[in-house]
């Protein structure tokens, strides 16, 4: 049951974290704040029986921490924020986010309850993984072996993420291209 | 039940900084909470009370370790997840420095009104 007084805890924390990350106007004070919602998702993977998980999500999380401190570093650090249609918007938002939240917490309702899991397909993997696959640590035996072409898929849509950043982040040689842009543009 | 509930609320944080927000990091950032809070909803649902992590040590024996183990399944397609999402992440922020350097604003409403 401790546990479980924790989970909250840590999750009340992660809302905590959230709201502070978009309401600050600095912004590599939200970044770093982003950065703390990661590492207590970390630290609740821990808790809920998922050190594989765990480990990914930290390492994960220093990666983006350093993708998006570049992002934000040497350019106009301040939130935009103008007062008078925001207030309209941030209205008319709350209230269809509240109306969505009670939809939610009728939904699940659905749900198998918290703590019972309904294990159709995972037991035939605890059962016929250790014979069929030999590996002790069944996370790894599912990615690698029952639903290897998942992985492929993942593989290939990592690929495909990265080398559409390398193409947008190249330094094109045709200058003159540009000129001509900024050009058109002045006229 | 209380615990799916603050897991939706976070991730209805994430969605107000995604339509509310100006400034196009801080969108960045509310779909990064919202890939936190899913991840984290998978990993709840597959959760089983007093279970141990599944894997197998040799203490263990099977039919005990079948009983009390959590459910390994989510937890595989988390791991994907997870790696997928910094991926995504890399793509929009190359974008958005990108956008930067041709119209020298985040501000999305800005570079609406610049096009052209």
């Amino acid at each position: 049951m401790e546990n479980l007084i924790i989970l909250h805890i840590l999750l009340v924390f992660m809302i905590i974290g959230a709201i502070i990350t978009i309401e600050i106007r600095n912004m590599l004070s939200a970044v770093i704040a982003v950065g703390a919602v990661g590492f207590m998702l970390s630290v609740q993977f821990l808790f809920l029986g998922a050190p594989d998980i765990a480990i990914t999500q930290v390492i994960v999380e220093i990666l983006s921490l350093i993708i998006l401190i570049r992002a934000t570093i040497n350019v106009d650090n301040v939130a935009i924020e103008r007062k008078e249609e925001i207030i309209f918007s941030n209205r008319i938002t709350l209230i269809f986010i509240g109306v969505i939240l009670i939809f939610a917490w009728t939904a699940f309702h659905a749900l198998p309850t918290f703590g019972e899991p309904s294990m159709r397909v995972s037991q035939f993997y605890l059962i016929h993984g250790l014979q069929e696959v030999g590996a002790t640590n069944f996370v790894t035996s599912v990615i690698l072996d029952f639903r290897a072409y998942d992985t492929f898929g993942e593989a290939v849509v990592l690929f495909t993420s990265i080398s559409g950043a390398f193409a947008i982040l190249r330094r094109w040689k045709k200058e003159q291209h540009k000129d001509f842009l900024r050009i058109d543009r002045e006229h | 039940m209380t615990l799916y509930m603050l897991n939706f609320s976070l991730m209805m944080v994430g969605m107000y900084a995604l339509i509310v927000k100006r400034h196009i990091v801080k969108k960045i950032l509310g779909i990064a909470i919202m890939e936190y809070a899913v991840n984290h909803f998978l990993i709840l649902i597959g959760f089983k009370k007093a279970g141990v992590a599944p894997i197998l040590t040799k203490d263990m024996d099977l039919a005990t370790f079948i009983q009390t183990a959590v459910d390994p399944l989510p937890q595989a397609l988390v791991l994907t997840s997870i790696v997928i999402g910094l991926g995504t992440l890399a793509l929009m922020v190359a974008i958005a420095i990108r956008l930067y350097e041709r119209y020298g604003t985040f501000d999305m409403h800005e570079i609406n009104r610049l096009r052209g």
